[in-house]
């Protein structure tokens, strides 16, 4: 689940969810656009179903389109979230297949393969982490990834997220310098404050061509997004500023290189 | 899931009763909550497939209800139930949802343990 999909108020709206991650173009000092330049294999780890289209649905589908090889590796099932549809439609126990069905489909759309890893929504942070980032190390070498995209470990809000990318940065740390892929991360949170403290993203991706994708990928995930795109369409403030986000959602995608 | 009907329920409970069983309960305000308009600390819980059997379960209430299922030695209790079913393999599912349709409350029980893992 992501923050956005999680919110009710203007101020969340404002300070967390896709707008806090992508940045926004036209601020940005110096642009630096990245294309889907020569890349082997872009493995995306993150933890939830969802997760890859709300932090980088848009830069997903451009690899894809470039014919480059998109693999996300999905940590959980997020079979641990509370929103079952709206009108509910699941419960606890079918959330999973649910969940994964969304993922298959939204996958389809942004054109890339997905691989579960079944670990338990919620747990992530309670595994073993030199078990995990072998298992994703693993992932990387079989895959000759040579970008991987990812969590901000400690900066990306939910405590999945960050175990998520602690042990993606743990598993590229435990590999060759040849073997050993750019990592783009993904930090959630309030914009000038990521920016205040970790810098400004130095990868900025331009994904206008892919926003209504990125935006059907999102709409496939309807058990957890349905209630986000009726408050879009909503009368307000909150509504006006969901609709802010969800535009520069569309618009543009912001990481930062990891020096590994 | 069906909103509960209390005397089909109490039914279902009966049935369980004395048996080995594999309970999940669990309560949840999600994770985000304490990034709400309300800033209410997120507050969840949940223990999965923990081994029980009680000797007595009953629901109270006019709804939301309650269920307690007294254990040889102890107690497992829930407040805020809404929905109940019964799966095709033989659990026991109860839950709270709110208004909106979130999961507050999964309160499960089931001979077979719950699904667990890659598979």
């Amino acid at each position: 689940m992501s923050a956005a999909a999680a919110s009710d108020g203007t101020r969340r709206a404002r300070e967390t969810g896709p707008e806090a991650v992508a940045g926004d173009a036209a601020k940005l000092p110096s642009p630096n656009v990245h294309g889907p330049v020569a890349r082997r294999h872009l493995l995306v780890v993150l933890p939830h179903p969802d997760d890859e289209s709300f932090a980088a649905g848009g830069t997903i589908a451009m690899h894809a389109d470039a014919g480059v090889p998109v693999t996300y590796l999905c940590g959980t099932h997020g079979d641990m979230g509370r929103n079952m549809g709206t009108p509910f439609f699941a419960h606890r126990e079918s959330l999973r297949d649910v969940r994964e069905a969304e993922l298959r489909a939204a996958c389809r759309i942004l054109g890339c393969a997905p691989r579960l890893m079944g670990l338990r929504d919620k747990t992530v942070e309670f595994e073993d982490p030199d078990v995990l980032a072998a298992r994703i190390a693993g992932e990387i070498r079989s895959a000759g990834a040579d970008l991987v995209i990812t969590f901000h470990p400690g900066r990306a809000v939910h405590p999945d997220h960050d175990a998520m990318g602690e042990a993606t940065v743990r598993a590229v740390r435990s590999l060759s310098e040849a073997e050993r892929p750019t990592v783009w991360t993904v930090a959630v949170g309030d914009r000038e404050a990521l920016d205040a403290e970790l810098g400004p993203p130095d990868v900025v991706v331009d994904v206008r061509a892919f926003g209504a994708r990125k935006l059907d990928a999102l709409r496939a995930h309807a058990s957890q997004t349905t209630a986000l795109f009726a408050r879009m369409e909503e009368e307000g403030d909150d509504a006006e500023a969901l609709r802010a986000q969800m535009e520069r959602a569309g618009t543009v995608e912001a990481f930062r290189t990891w020096a590994a | 899931m069906d909103e509960i009907d209390p005397e089909r329920l109490q039914r279902a409970l009966d049935a369980r009763a004395e048996r080995e069983l594999h309970l999940h309960l669990e309560t949840t305000t999600g994770t985000y909550s304490a990034m709400g308009p309300d800033r209410v600390p997120a507050c969840i819980a949940f223990a999965r497939n923990v081994r029980v059997r009680y000797l007595r379960g009953a629901v109270r209430g006019t709804g939301p209800y309650r269920v307690g299922l007294k254990t040889d030695g102890g107690w497992v209790y829930g407040d805020g139930l809404t929905h109940a079913t019964e799966t095709d393999d033989g659990a026991l599912l109860m839950a709270g949802y709110d208004e909106r349709g979130r999961l507050r409350m999964a309160f499960q029980l089931s001979e077979r343990p719950f699904r667990e893992g890659a598979a």
